[in-house]
């Protein structure tokens, strides 16, 4: 067989990408119900370190069913969305299946108290970043957070998912005078005047600006929301 | 043993000392850098490439013989991807956590050049069993460098192995302070360069020429 013939390297191109194809595809088909289950799992994790919970993938699942109590999707002046309340992985707080002017709320309790947990995306340097806030009752008081990133620099940017970065968030307030302002990712050593603050990762500057920013933005659609929380106590 | 003697026994334990691909051929520095400020995806990184390389080497091995040669490097990208992607799924569904430590790099393993260099200089021209080999060794190579530098620059650069605390607080009190230098990418640079160093000094033969 003259292997140099260019029929011969068309029909043996064609046939290995179809037989890669369907080797991929099969591999996908398989593996898929897993992945998912193990992304779910890894977002009820996030969800329950935000509230400062740190569980283990086996047990991650009733841990999230027995605090969180409801979730819901809330529209851009703050109201709840009718129908769209539930919280489990096929709910469109969770799945993320909801339109773009609305933005998932989640309802835990903990200690006897309603802690409410605001999901963030942002992008760092490499990719997107993303996160969870828990603020207390009164729409302002931090109780947790929790970063997560797609790819940033580890040891650098990646540090955000450390305890070292996300604790000192705990006790800031969003709302400073009956103002949203949320909180700025500063330098650490620097400081703002108007508004709470935490240091940011030295040598991850962009990363920290993403996150700052991300605090900005994202957690800025729930404003009123907050507000609505904040102005009801 | 018939299995491991002469050229196979050289396909495999070459590349770990006098042949090895990343401080003799200078193979693969992209993610030597990228992945090694930790141990732990250093050591994950390794593994998976041995895995690609190793199993890429056999594939290309078996179809030498079928392979259109003007075609021979689309086939070797494609066999390369596919690995690559099946790795990338198998860690997403059994180890999640690893997955997303590594991110981006699992993928990134189709350009490492050892890889296509391996498939390219030694599959297309060796039977399955000496490539393998040759797979295996080319990957341990690349994955020894990868830990003795992810080792330093972790307990250099953050004071920790495997994320565990291993310089005792004393020490810190002491005035000690890790190197944040080792957390970036230049540094990973510059432990290469010394391992290639402290290598050449011992193996005389690999020093080139002074004219």
């Amino acid at each position: 067989m003259n292997r140099e013939n260019s029929t011969y390297t068309i029909i043996y191109a064609s046939v290995m990408v179809i037989i890669v194809a369907l080797g991929l595809a099969f591999t996908h088909q398989t593996l898929n119900s897993r992945q998912i289950q193990n992304e779910n799992i890894d977002k009820m994790q996030q969800i329950l370190r935000s509230l400062n919970i740190d569980a283990e993938a086996g047990v991650a699942d009733a841990k999230y069913n027995e605090l969180i109590k409801n979730a819901y999707l809330i529209t851009a002046d703050g109201q709840k969305v009718e129908g769209t309340e539930g919280i489990t992985p096929d709910d469109p707080a969770f799945s993320g299946e909801h339109s773009e002017i609305q933005f998932p709320v989640y309802e835990a309790e903990v200690d006897g108290s309603i802690k409410y947990i605001i999901p963030m995306n942002g992008a760092g340097l490499w990719g997107a970043i993303w996160g969870y806030l828990a603020v207390e009752r009164n729409g302002s008081t931090i109780y947790g957070s929790e970063f997560g990133h797609a790819g940033e620099t580890p040891g650098l940017g990646a540090e955000i998912v450390l305890p070292a970065f996300r604790d000192p968030f705990k006790g800031k307030e969003l709302i400073k005078n009956n103002e949203f302002k949320s909180i700025a990712v500063v330098k650490p050593g620097q400081s703002v005047a108007d508004r709470d603050y935490v240091d940011g990762i030295s040598g991850g500057t962009i990363t920290s600006k993403g996150v700052d920013a991300m605090l900005l933005e994202s957690v800025g659609q729930y404003k009123n929301f907050l507000m609505n929380l904040h102005s009801g106590n | 043993m018939a299995l491991l003697s002469g050229k196979t026994k050289e396909a495999l334990l070459g590349p770990l000392n006098k042949n090895n691909p990343v401080i003799v051929q200078v193979l693969g520095i992209c993610s030597a850098l990228a992945v090694t400020s930790k141990l732990e995806p250093s050591l994950v990184m390794a593994i998976a490439v041995t895995i690609v390389v190793a199993l890429a080497n056999v594939v290309i091995s078996l179809l030498r013989k079928s392979i259109p040669n003007r075609i021979r490097i689309i086939v070797q990208l494609v066999v390369a991807a596919a690995l690559v992607t099946i790795v990338s799924e198998v860690l997403k569904a059994f180890a999640y956590d690893v997955n997303k430590q590594l991110s981006v790099f699992v993928g990134l393993i189709v350009t490492n050049c050892i890889l296509m260099g391996r498939l390219e200089a030694f599959a297309l021209g060796n039977g399955p069993w000496p490539s393998f080999l040759d797979g295996i060794g080319n990957g341990l190579g690349y994955g020894w460098i990868l830990v003795v530098v992810g080792f330093f620059r972790e307990l250099l650069g953050s004071g920790t192995l495997f994320g565990k605390k291993v310089i005792p607080q004393a020490v810190y009190d002491a005035g000690y302070e890790n190197n944040g230098l080792m957390m970036l990418a230049p540094m990973a640079l510059i432990l290469v360069a010394i391992i290639i160093w402290i290598h050449r000094a011992r193996n005389k033969e690999l020093q080139e020429e002074m004219n």
